[in-house]
């Protein structure tokens, strides 16, 4: 599975308010949520990442809230992948679970810049920095983990191992 | 082990288990609140079951928005209440009966000591201050829990922090977490357990372990435990909670890292704009002028945060500039203050008192702030936009701070309340 996109470059403690904040959180259909994400930060966010986008961040992107909003309107608003040196664990579940995939490189930072094109191989969990002609280490994904992500995030994972009330 | 592996071991039917180690545990207990529901059970009619793997097991609280504050609010509560009902769940607070869903669960004798709870809510880990392994999660992992009873965990290490001493007076346990997070910054527990422990612990009330356990999320940790004592099971029998069995850590137990706290040595502190761990003496930002003062949330909203703040204002008034937001944590919280006469103290000082809920915490509903307006709360996150305006600026501290800066109009140390 190898995604491809521009790079967007964000800081570190990257936190799930600055993401969605709570008073759109009554929204529950993905693309109403994608016209709100970084709004207060980051204005014209989401024009730039229609395009398809790999953000890459520092420490502890995704910190706060258990809201799973946060990487539903990433993901809707056209984040491919997300890079950063680490996540905070509820985010990084919350994602894995709804099929935003995300890969924890803490190198990236300092190899990759604003707008370059990246290439991601989930499987092999290897980034390469196309611009640059850079390969950017990444930590491999746990074997659990990795099936969730490859199902396409924990519900059709879910399915495919059961069926209907035999759950 | 200590008593973070002990308790996943236990709802993991294995003897033993170590950190690092991911294993598949049995829920005791599962939450979900008005803004979080919504996506779990779409994502549970995803799966395609027809029925809930326990009902008597799941919990559902409306705090975040209450009463409904659009039509699209008052339909979300209207589809939550369906699977209420379709699920025949009893364990069901709406508007007006319950509260804030983390005091809610503290509360009723829902949690005991050593269970293993999950809430679709960061702040879940409040629930150790009754011995309890809580933690927060997503909606679609909440479906799933909702589906199976059960969820996979990665065994955290721990982080160790050894109490000593007694606070001073109007330093609170809020000063304490506020320090501790200053002292390790926003990821340092990250993935991890943190067990208050230690001499000084015994000196603290529920209420005082319940705000410690709620912020250990903004330290990034996975779940906070005070290890549960003698005080622990006379709360839980004065509210009826039945048997219980505490678990603590063994003597020998493993940590990743131990720090130690004198609490003598805690004096009123703020986390500034805009991050948790931005964290200085009051002294250091004294004068800082504020316009809103909200005292309530799942972190320091319960009675003994209201007699604090309600003793420090007594026959007063606040500053004319400020407005003061008090907001009881629960009805129980409410009737309580009610019946001591603290809500009158709030409105004679100027203040307005809201229904339970989580108010101004979020920035979702009641109390948001405007463009370059600041405010000094007792709720847990200063982030950037968390209670309106991304321009505005937020101040965390205890509700001690809270009251007497509200008198000032500026931020003001609790401990010059007698200059007053």
């Amino acid at each position: 599975m190898i995604l491809e996109g521009y790079a967007v470059k964000l800081g570190d403690n990257i936190d799930t308010d600055v993401i969605i904040p709570g008073r759109y959180l009554i929204l529950t259909e993905p693309e109403e949520l994608a016209i709100h994400v970084f709004e207060g930060v980051y204005p014209g966010f989401h024009e730039k990442a229609r395009k398809g986008v790999i953000l890459v961040a520092g420490e502890n992107f995704g910190c706060g809230s258990s809201r799973e909003h946060a990487p539903i309107a990433l993901k809707s608003a056209g984040v491919k992948c997300i890079i950063a040196k680490s996540y905070a664990r509820i985010f990084y579940r919350n994602a894995v679970n709804i099929g935003l995939p995300l890969l924890e490189s803490p190198e990236a930072p300092s190899k990759v810049d604003e707008g370059d094109l990246l290439k991601v191989d989930l499987i092999e969990g290897s980034i390469v920095n196309v611009s640059k002609g850079l390969r950017v280490a990444a930590n491999p994904f746990p074997e659990l983990i990795r099936e969730i992500i490859l199902s396409g995030g924990l519900i059709p994972y879910l399915k495919a191992r059961f069926s209907g009330d035999a759950l | 082990m200590n008593v973070f592996e002990k308790i996943l071991a236990r709802a993991s039917g294995l003897r033993e288990v170590a950190p690092g180690e991911i294993v598949e545990a049995e829920i005791d207990l599962a939450m979900v609140h008005d803004l979080t529901a919504p996506l779990t059970i779409k994502a549970f009619q995803e799966i395609g079951l027809s029925k809930v793997w326990d009902p008597d097991r799941i919990i559902v609280i409306f705090d975040h928005l209450v009463p409904a504050n659009t039509v699209k609010t008052a339909e979300l509560h209207r589809e939550i209440r369906a699977f209420v009902a379709k699920h025949g769940i009893k364990n069901f607070y709406d508007v007006g009966r319950g509260g804030i869903c983390h005091q809610v669960m503290l509360e009723n004798g829902l949690v005991k000591p050593g269970q293993l709870v999950v809430g679709a809510d960061s702040h879940t880990c409040t629930y150790g201050a009754l011995g309890a392994f809580s933690t927060g999660i997503g909606s679609t992992e909440m479906a799933a829990v909702f589906a199976t009873g059960k969820l996979w965990f990665k065994v955290p290490e721990a982080l160790k922090v050894e109490l000593t001493g007694r606070l001073r007076k109007y330093v609170t346990s809020k000063d304490v977490i506020l320090y501790l997070i200053g002292k390790i910054g926003v990821n340092g527990a990250n993935y991890m357990g943190v067990e208050f422990t230690g001499p000084g612990l015994r000196g603290l009330s529920i209420s005082d372990r319940a705000t410690m356990c709620n912020m250990v999320i903004e330290a990034g940790a996975k779940a906070g435990i005070a290890s549960p004592d003698k005080l622990v099971k006379e709360y839980l029998e004065f509210i009826g909670g039945g048997p219980i069995d505490l678990i603590g850590s063994d003597d020998d137990s493993l940590y990743r890292s131990e720090i130690a706290i004198e609490l003598s040595e805690m004096e009123p502190v703020v986390a500034c704009p805009s991050s948790v761990d931005n964290v200085k003496p009051v002294a250091e930002v004294e004068g800082v002028e504020i316009d809103q003062v909200f005292i309530g949330s799942c972190t320091n909203g319960r009675i003994e945060d209201l007699r604090l703040a309600a003793q420090l204002l007594r026959g007063r008034r606040i500053d004319p500039r400020v407005r003061l937001i008090v907001i009881p944590a629960s009805t129980r919280t409410y009737l309580q203050a009610l019946r001591e006469g603290l809500l009158n103290i709030f409105v004679e000082a100027g203040g307005l008192v809201g229904n339970p809920n989580c108010g101004p915490c979020l920035g979702g509903h009641m109390g948001l702030m405007a463009d370059g307006e600041t405010c000094l709360s007792t709720s847990n996150r200063n982030f950037i936009g968390r209670m309106g305006s991304p321009k505005a600026d937020i101040y965390l501290a205890s509700p001690a701070t809270a009251a007497v800066s509200a008198l000032r109009g500026v931020i003001t140390d609790p401990r010059g309340i007698d200059q007053i």
